[in-house]
C-alpha cells in the first residue's frame, strides 16, 4: 500500500479523469478535519473521571470506545456519494461513518453522551447509533452489518428505488460467515449493494496475518464474481473514485460492488487499550500518510487551497465540533423511567 | 362464510395470503418456501399466485436472510421469515435477538421491526433431539419478541393477522403434529374457519373448557392434549378448567389468575424443557396474584430437561402425554388441602 505521491501532471489527470472538481475536495477535506475533531474531542472528554485509574464506568462517556481517527477518507470518500435515502449499516466503531453519512453531530455527540437529546434518547449509545433520516443504523456484533445492508437493498430493488446501501465493516468482520453468505445473496439476486472493508490491519488485538488466509478480503469477493477494488483508505481520491463507480453501478441497476480500503486507525482499538500488538515505530510510518495532510497538501499543489483556505476549513470544522459537544453535555439526562418502555411500538 | 379446515398449516397461508393481497409491503423469505411452503406448508401456494419477487427462497444462510428481513425491516418492508424449524434458531439467532428485538428500543423508537417470523416446533414424531424442540421459552426471554403459539386453525389464521398488522417483531411456533399435513400424525380438530380475514388479539388467553377442581394451563400441542386428559378426568368425576394461554408475550395473567382463584388447583403442561421456562413463569404470575386461592402448591409438568430422544418409548417418557397429565392431575387432587 506504499506508493509515492504522484507527480502534479499525474494528480491533475488524475483528479481531471475522475471529475473532481475543487468544491469537491475541499469539502472532503472539511468532512474529514469534522471527523478528526469529532473524534479527538471524545476521546478528550472519554478520560474525564477515568485517570488516574482507568474505569469504564466513570466520567461522562460510559462503556467501551471505539474511534476512526486516521480512517476518516474511508468513510468521507464513500459517503459523499450518498444521499439520505440511501442506507448504511455500519459497526462498533462508527462516528466516522455516520459523520459521513450526513447524521447530525450534534445528536450524535448527545447519544454518546447518553442523553435524552440523543439520536436515540441515550437508549442506544456509542456502538448502537441509529438515525432513521439519514438511514443509517450501526450494530456492536461484528459481521452483522452485511445481511442488514444487503436486506435494504433488497427493499430497495424489490420497489424499483433509486437507493443504495453500504456495509461497513472491518478485516476482522470480513471473516465472518456472513460475509460469504452476504456476497452470494446479493450476486444472486443483484442487489444494490457495496461492500467496504476498512481494513486496519488489526481485529481487535490480532494482526490480519494471523487472521486471514488470504492477503486480501477483496479476493473473496472475486470469488462470487463481485467486482472489487484495493484502494488506499488514506487516499480520499482512491477511495472516492472507486466508491463512485461503485456506487453508481449499485444505482443503476448493475448489483453489488466491494471495496477493500487499506487504513490504519491511530488510536487503539479502544480507548484504554495498551496496543502491546503493535509497535510505536509502525504506527508512526503510518502517521506520513495521514489522509487529511496529504489531501491538503495535494489541494495546494493543484492551486486549489492556501494554508489559510484550509485552516479555515479547519477550524470551521472544529467549531461545529466544539457547538455539538457543547450541545451534548449541556443537554439533560433522560429521565430513569424511560428505561421501561419502548420495546414494542 | 365459514369451512371446514383441518389444521393450523392452511390457515397460516390463508392469512399470508389475504395480507399480501391487500399489501406490498410484505414478502416472505426462507428456506424451501415456495413448492415446499417452508415444509411445514405455512407458506403454501403463495408463491403460485405471488411469484418469486416476492416469495423468496433463500440459500440455507439464517444468520443473512434474518440480517436481511432487519434491514429490509428498516427501510418499510414487512418480511415474513421462514425458520424452518425452531431447532436452527442457533444459525442466525444473532440478527434475531440482538437486532430484531432490539433495534426498536436501542433506536429510541426510530426503527420500527416488523417482523413476522414462522417456525415449526414439537416433537412426537420420531424427529429426535435437533428437529423436536420447542423453544419458545428463549424467544420469550429475550425482550423484543411478542410469542404466538396458536392452537387452533381459526387462531392460526387470526393471529397470524394481526402479527401480519403488528410493527414489531411476531414470532409464531406452529406445532407440527397441528399442521394437518398428511405426512405428519394430526391431533388438533376440524373446525370451521372464516374465509373472511378477521384478527385474533394479541395476550388474550383463552379458557377451552370450563372446570371447577383444577385449571390446566398449556400451549400449543398441549393444549390438545389437556383437552383429552380432561375427557378422561371428567369420566372419574374431575372437572377440569383448559386454558389455551394463545401468547406467551403477551402474557394475559388475568384470565390465569382468575381461573386459578376459581379451583384453587393449577397444573403448568409445556412442551419446553422444564426449568427456567413457560411453566416457571406462569407459575409465578399465578401465585403472586392468587396464593391466598390456592388450595396446593402448583404443579408442573415439562419436558425433563433433557434433549428428545430418538427411540419412540424415550420421546414419550419426556414430551407430556396424554397418561402423564391426568397422573400429573389426580396427584394434584390428591395432595391435601393447605391448612
Amino acid at each position: 500500500m506504499w506508493k509515492p505521491e504522484p507527480s502534479l501532471a499525474d494528480l491533475r489527470y488524475t483528479v481531471e479523469k475522475a471529475g473532481l472538481t475543487p468544491e469537491t475536495l475541499l469539502t472532503a477535506y472539511r468532512q474529514m478535519c469534522l471527523i478528526r475533531s469529532f473524534e479527538e474531542t471524545i476521546a478528550d472528554r472519554y478520560y474525564i473521571g477515568k485517570t488516574p485509574q482507568f474505569n469504564m464506568a466513570a466520567g461522562p462517556i460510559r462503556g467501551e470506545m471505539h474511534l476512526a481517527v486516521g480512517q476518516e477518507a474511508v468513510a468521507v470518500g464513500v459517503g459523499m456519494h450518498l444521499r439520505d435515502a440511501d442506507a448504511v449499516v455500519s459497526t462498533h466503531r462508527p462516528h466516522h461513518h455516520a459523520l459521513a453519512k450526513g447524521v447530525p453531530a450534534d445528536k450524535l455527540a448527545a447519544e454518546i453522551f447518553g442523553k435524552v437529546t440523543g439520536l436515540c434518547r441515550g437508549k442506544g449509545g456509542h456502538m448502537h447509533l441509529f438515525d432513521a433520516e439519514h438511514r443509517f443504523s450501526c450494530s456492536g456484533i461484528v459481521g452483522a452489518s452485511f445481511p442488514q445492508a444487503a436486506g435494504a437493498a433488497f427493499a430497495f430493488r424489490h420497489r424499483g428505488e433509486p437507493h443504495v446501501a453500504v456495509a461497513f465493516a472491518g478485516e476482522g468482520a470480513a471473516n465472518h460467515g456472513t460475509l460469504a453468505e452476504t456476497l452470494n445473496a446479493a450476486v444472486l439476486w443483484n442487489l444494490p449493494l457495496v461492500i467496504v472493508i476498512e481494513d486496519n490491519m488489526y481485529a481487535d488485538s490480532t494482526p490480519k496475518w494471523q487472521a486471514l488466509a488470504q492477503p486480501h478480503q477483496f479476493q473473496r469477493a472475486l470469488g462470487f464474481n463481485v467486482p472489487a477494488y484495493l484502494v488506499d483508505g488514506m487516499d480520499l481520491i482512491d477511495v472516492w473514485r472507486a466508491a463512485k463507480e461503485a456506487i453508481e453501478r449499485a444505482r443503476a441497476g448493475y448489483g453489488p460492488s466491494f471495496i477493500e480500503a487499506v487504513c490504519y486507525r491511530y488510536r487503539g482499538h479502544f480507548e484504554g487499550d495498551a496496543e502491546e500488538y503493535r509497535t510505536r515505530e509502525e504506527v508512526e510510518r503510518w502517521r506520513q500518510l495521514d489522509p487529511i495532510p496529504r489531501l491538503g497538501e495535494r489541494l495546494k499543489r493543484l492551486g486549489w487551497a492556501d494554508d489559510a483556505t484550509l485552516e479555515r476549513l479547519r477550524r470551521e470544522a472544529e467549531e461545529e465540533v466544539a457547538r455539538a459537544i457543547a450541545f451534548a453535555e449541556q443537554s439533560p439526562l433522560p429521565d430513569p423511567q424511560e428505561a421501561l418502555v419502548g420495546v414494542f411500538r | 362464510m365459514t369451512r371446514t379446515m383441518k389444521g393450523i398449516a392452511f390457515a397460516i397461508a390463508e392469512a399470508i395470503d389475504q395480507e399480501m393481497a391487500e399489501r406490498s409491503d410484505i414478502v416472505v423469505l426462507g428456506e424451501d418456501v415456495t413448492y415446499w411452503g417452508a415444509v411445514f406448508g405455512f407458506t403454501m401456494g403463495l408463491h403460485q399466485k405471488y411469484g418469486r419477487d416476492r416469495v423468496i427462497d433463500t440459500p440455507i444462510t439464517e444468520q443473512t436472510f434474518f440480517g436481511m428481513a432487519c434491514g429490509a425491516a428498516s427501510v418499510g418492508m414487512h418480511p415474513v421469515v421462514s425458520l424452518m424449524f425452531v431447532d436452527f434458531l442457533g444459525a442466525g439467532f444473532d440478527q434475531m435477538y440482538n437486532h430484531i428485538a432490539k433495534n426498536h428500543y436501542m433506536s429510541g423508537g426510530q426503527f420500527a421491526m416488523p417482523v413476522t417470523i414462522l417456525t415449526a416446533i414439537g416433537g412426537g414424531y420420531g424427529d429426535a433431539a435437533q428437529h423436536s424442540q420447542v423453544l419458545y421459552g428463549l424467544f420469550a426471554h429475550v425482550p423484543g419478541f411478542k410469542v404466538v403459539v396458536p392452537a387452533t386453525a381459526y387462531d392460526a389464521k387470526g393471529l397470524t393477522i394481526s402479527a401480519l398488522r403488528d410493527p414489531n417483531p411476531v414470532v409464531i411456533f406452529g406445532h407440527k403434529l397441528l399442521t394437518g399435513l398428511p405426512f405428519l400424525p394430526f391431533e388438533g380438530q376440524e373446525e370451521e374457519v372464516p374465509e373472511e380475514r378477521y384478527t385474533v388479539e394479541f395476550g388474550k388467553a383463552a379458557i377451552r373448557r370450563e372446570g371447577s377442581d383444577l385449571t390446566m394451563i398449556a400451549a400449543g400441542l398441549m393444549v390438545h392434549r389437556c383437552l383429552r386428559a380432561a375427557d378422561e378426568l371428567a369420566r372419574d368425576g374431575i372437572s377440569a378448567e383448559v386454558i389455551d394461554l394463545r401468547t406467551l408475550v403477551p402474557l394475559d395473567t388475568e384470565t390465569l389468575v382468575a381461573s386459578a382463584r376459581k379451583t384453587g388447583r393449577v397444573l403448568i403442561v409445556d412442551e419446553d424443557y422444564r426449568s427456567y421456562g413457560m411453566t416457571g413463569e406462569v407459575a409465578f404470575h399465578v401465585q403472586a396474584g392468587a396464593l391466598d386461592a390456592l388450595k396446593t402448591p402448583i404443579r408442573r409438568l415439562a419436558v425433563p430437561d433433557v434433549p428428545i430422544p430418538f427411540s419412540e418409548p424415550l420421546e414419550r417418557t419426556v414430551i407430556p402425554s396424554v397418561e402423564q397429565i391426568v397422573a400429573e392431575a389426580k396427584a394434584l387432587l390428591a395432595a391435601g388441602a393447605r391448612a
